[in-house]
This record gives structure tokens, C-alpha cells and sequence, in this order.
């Protein structure tokens, strides 16, 4: 049944085709993308309401909620494909996970470093131990070992089966971690101040969050295209549809 | 429009190091990372074709010696 | 199990040959606990309060370490290949590894703890709880630290890069194995910790063969 029902998909798999697909898609996704993020990001800057208890600097949310999100929904992302990659052996997932990685991690270091940005007026501190912080430097440093991991072999294809497999690893260990995380957090603190006061939101903040949340996504998605047709010129580069690509390329710009 | 004016906008009531630390870090990591893919993707380019060419002339060397 | 005990006894063999590869960490971990009371100072009412959490650092830290050349000889010389091209063999292999690597660094850490806690003058309730952490706690150590030596066994770059991924997995173990012996050393209750520590031992025991044998497979290629 599964077969017949992703049937389908096959010549997605393959990586000539796919290369072109993603070159069709980019733009598409990077001008929704660009225009997303511009349109969320102003609304939320310009044209929302300040917070009644913290002023101007809940902007930060537009920026902040989308990359921690999207940071966790990056690295299921890449588990995923990490997952299908090792059981079904399809080289192009594999390829997906490495493409993935780096923007995954950049998403946690942006949640990370706006999350100080806005806990040192709302908390006073640039940084605390709580859960949540926490399990997201984790989850960066998860992401730098995959991205380490995949780039020790000289022999790429044999990395990124490696990387792949501690992708896996790492996302059955997360809900661990985080569990673990949040009960020596309660264990070491009891009630914090990270519990600030949040009424269910206003619509006139909900929308340019939604419409950020979106900006990240699609992003995340054109990056995403754009890295997996980088790793698959290098995995393909001795097959004669490279070598023609390249050449009718030649002195073009692409 | 939450703001009356342009220096009221930048000012973000009193946060403005706060959101704008905030919105500058991201752009320049996001637009980092994008130029950043982008330059990979036309080095390997180059290097697929770079490498063409040197066989190309191997090969032609190696059929002259014949 | 006729191959596992073969296994067994050829790895323990060559731990009897080289005295280094489970003496070195002993020595490292009773020096890394050491160094503490020189940098912090020699308080012992502090040095039994952080007490829990250095035994930990310095026991994972070390456990850590001595995985690194785990596999690097065996696949040096073919014997990985030929357990992988031979279909069979390669599980015993794998656990085989996991037990000898916990009985050269797990049980030397637990047999040294009387001094560790003269060292750091833990009471003996204390004492008693660190040992129940570090029986429950390090085989979980070491079947992790195998599995970062399996996935980095052909790499270019062996030692920092296999704690770079392999720390962030301890630190559950850390948390909970640190919290048992803070909670035993303010009266508390600790079975629940305890009970944590022995539900990760199984969960760990479960996957990480698997996962261990799966590495080794696409390291060899």
C-alpha cells in the first residue's frame, strides 16, 4: 500500500530532477518568503499595539516565537528526511539533511539571541537558566555536532550517513532532554519570573505574528532549496547532466 | 500606526537598543546565510567546471602523445 | 553467546595487555577531582555542596575520553570489516565492546568512590548514594560514549568532535544522577531520581546496540 501510495514521488527522488524543481521553486519562495517577513515584521513594528505591561519591547516576539519554532520544526524536518534518507536509502533526503542543518542552526541562534535580547529589560538578565533557554542552546548544540559530525570524512557520502544517524539520535533524545531540563529547572528555582503575564493575544498582534511565523516557514523552505541544489551539484558532479548544466551555464549568471 | 513619529518609531519607547539589537542580529545572519549559500553554490559551480576543462585537456594532451 | 563470551574474553585480554587504556582515566578523573578544591578553594562545607555535580563532570568527562581510540584499532586492522562483510557476529561484537568498555572505566569509578568521598568529605549516607548513581549512571555512560566512538570511528578528526556530540546527550544523565545525590544530601527523597537514572539505564540498553551496529556499518562504508 505504501509503495503505490508514494509512487508518485519517485521521480522526485531523483536528483536531476529535483535539482530543477528546486531551482523553479526558489524564486517563487524567496519573493513570498521576503515579502512575508517585510509585511509581518513592519506590521508588528509599526502598526501594532504596544504591550500594556511591556511597552515596545514585545516586538521582539515577531522575530522571536517564529525562529524558535521554526528551530524545532527545522531539526523534525531534518530528522525526517535524516529517517527516510538511512531506511529507504534515497540519497536526496540524506543530501537534505546537511542542506537543512546550517539554516536550523542559524534559526536557533537567532531564537537564542533575541530571547536574550528581550529577557534583559523584561528580567534584568541577559541570560537564565530556564527550561525553555535552555533546551534551545541544547538544541544548538545538537545541530553544530550534526554539522561537525557530517564534515569530519573525507568521503562526504559516508558523513552525511553518519550525520544522518546522530540527526536521529539527537531527536529521540530531545524530548529527554527537555523533560530533564524542565524539572531541574522547577527543582532549582520553583516559580520564575519567565512566567510573565500573557492574555490571550490580541488579534492585532496575533495577525502580524501569524504572518512572521509564515515568513520564517517559507525561509526556511527557499534556503532549504537553495543549499539541497548546492549538495546535489557536489554529490552529482561526475554525472554527465552536471557536467552539461555547468557548461551551458558557462558565463551565464545562475 | 503605534508611533507618532519617526523618532518616536526609533526610540521604541525607551527599548530601542533591545528590539533593534534584536532585528539587526537576525537580518545579518539571515542575509549572512543566504550569501553565504549562494557563494557555495557558484564556487561549486566553478569548480565542476574547472575540473571539466582539466580533463578535457588530458584528454587531448593524451590523445596528441598517441 | 559461545562468540560473546569469546569476544568477551578477547577484549578483556587486551585490556590486560594495556594497562593505559582503563588506568588513564582513573587517574585523569581522580585528577580533574583534584583540580577543583585549587580553583574554588578548601571549604569543605562547599566542596560537599557542589560536590554531586563534580563527581559527575569529572566521571562522564573521563568515561568520554577513554571511548575515543575505542574502535580506532580494531578498525585498523580489518576486524570491523570483517565483522560487517560477515553478517553475523557484529551485535556480540558490539555489546561485548560496551560491556568490557563499562567494566574498565564504570567499576574502577565506582571502586575508587570511598576515596572520592574522603576527598570531598561526603558523609555516608552520601557516600551510599553516589554509588547507586554511578552503578545506575555509568553504563549509560559508556554506551553513549560508544556510540560517539562508533560514529566517528573513520573520521578525519577523532577526540573533540566525538564529545562535541556525545556531551549533549549526558545531560539528562547529569541532571538527575546530580539531583539524587543534592536531594540525599537535604534529607529528601531520591527514589524517584533513582528510578529516573534506572528508566534511562533500559532505554539506553535498548536502542544504543542498535544504533551502535548501525554506525559501525556505514563508517565502514
Amino acid at each position: 500500500m505504501w509503495g503505490s501510495m508514494f509512487r508518485w514521488l519517485d521521480p522526485y527522488a531523483k536528483p536531476e530532477t529535483l535539482y530543477h524543481l528546486c531551482g523553479r521553486l526558489l524564486p517563487y519562495l524567496m519573493a513570498l518568503a521576503v515579502f512575508t517577513l517585510v509585511l509581518g515584521n513592519i506590521w508588528g513594528l509599526a502598526f501594532s499595539p504596544a504591550d500594556y505591561q511591556q511597552g515596545d519591547s514585545y516586538r521582539i516576539i515577531y522575530i522571536h516565537v517564529p525562529s524558535a519554532i521554526w528551530s524545532m520544526g527545522a531539526y523534525s524536518s531534518m530528522a525526517i528526511a535524516a529517517f527516510i534518507g538511512l531506511v529507504w536509502q534515497i540519497r536526496v533526503a540524506q543530501w537534505a539533511v546537511l542542506a537543512i542543518a546550517p539554516v536550523g542552526a542559524i534559526y536557533t541562534a537567532i531564537a537564542l539571541i533575541t530571547g536574550a535580547a528581550w529577557g534583559k529589560p523584561m528580567w534584568g538578565t541577559w541570560w537564565v537558566w530556564d527550561a525553555r533557554l535552555t533546551s534551545e542552546l541544547v538544541l544548538l548544540f545538537l545541530y553544530l555536532g550534526v554539522i561537525a559530525l557530517a564534515g569530519a570524512f573525507s568521503e562526504a557520502a559516508r558523513g552525511i550517513k553518519v550525520a544522518s544517524l546522530l540527526a536521529i539520535v539527537g531527536v529521540v533524545n530531545l524530548p529527554i532532554i527537555h523533560f530533564s531540563v524542565e524539572w531541574w529547572n522547577t527543582l532549582h528555582q520553583g516559580a520564575t519570573i519567565t512566567k510573565f503575564a500573557k492574555p490571550s493575544i490580541d488579534s492585532s498582534m496575533l495577525w502580524p505574528l501569524l504572518i512572521s511565523l509564515s515568513g520564517f516557514a517559507l525561509l526556511l523552505a527557499a534556503l532549504t532549496c537553495l543549499r539541497l541544489r548546492s549538495q546535489i551539484l557536489i554529490f552529482e558532479q561526475h554525472r554527465p547532466w552536471v557536467r552539461q548544466l555547468v557548461e551551458s551555464k558557462n558565463g551565464e549568471q545562475n | 500606526m503605534a508611533f507618532t513619529s519617526w523618532a518616536d518609531f526609533w526610540a521604541m519607547g525607551g527599548y530601542a537598543l533591545f528590539v533593534w539589537l534584536s532585528f539587526g542580529t537576525t537580518y545579518v545572519l539571515l542575509l549572512g546565510l543566504w550569501w553565504y549559500s549562494k557563494q557555495q553554490h557558484k564556487s561549486i559551480q566553478q569548480q565542476i567546471r574547472a575540473k571539466a576543462a582539466r580533463e578535457q585537456r588530458v584528454r587531448q594532451h593524451q590523445e596528441k602523445e598517441k | 553467546m559461545v562468540m560473546w563470551c569469546s569476544l568477551i574474553k578477547r577484549e578483556l585480554q587486551l585490556l590486560g595487555r594495556q594497562k593505559a587504556d582503563w588506568l588513564n582515566p582513573l587517574v585523569f578523573f581522580l585528577l580533574v577531582l583534584s583540580l577543583f578544591p585549587l580553583g574554588i578553594g578548601p571549604e569543605p562545607g562547599m566542596l560537599k555542596q557542589i560536590a554531586p555535580g563534580l563527581v559527575w563532570i569529572a566521571a562522564l568527562l573521563s568515561v568520554l575520553l577513554s571511548a575515543e581510540r575505542l574502535f580506532k584499532d580494531d578498525y585498523r586492522y580489518g576486524v570491523i570489516e570483517q565483522l560487517v562483510a560477515g553478517r553475523q557476529g557484529l551485535f556480540s561484537y558490539v555489546t561485548a565492546k560496551i560491556c568490557c568498555h563499562w567494566l574498565s572505566t564504570g567499576v574502577p569509578l565506582i571502586l575508587v568512590s570511598p576515596l572520592i568521598a574522603v576527598l570531598l568529605g561526603l558523609d555516608w549516607q552520601s557516600w551510599q548514594v553516589l554509588v547507586v548513581t554511578l552503578m545506575l549512571g555509568t553504563p549509560v555512560l559508556s554506551l553513549l560514549s560508544v556510540l560517539g566512538a562508533a560514529l566517528t570511528m573513520a573520521a578525519d578528526k577523532g577526540g573533540i568532535l566525538q564529545a562535541l556530540i556525545i556531551l549533549p546527550l549526558y545531560i539528562p544523565l547529569l541532571i538527575f544522577a546530580s539531583g539524587a545525590m543534592e536531594a540525599a544530601a537535604t534529607a529528601l527523597p531520591y527514589t524517584g531520581q533513582l528510578a529516573v537514572l534506572l528508566a534511562f539505564l533500559l532505554f539506553a540498553l535498548a536502542l544504543v546496540p542498535l544504533a551502535v551496529r548501525q554506525a559501525l556499518r556505514m563508517n565502514v562504508g
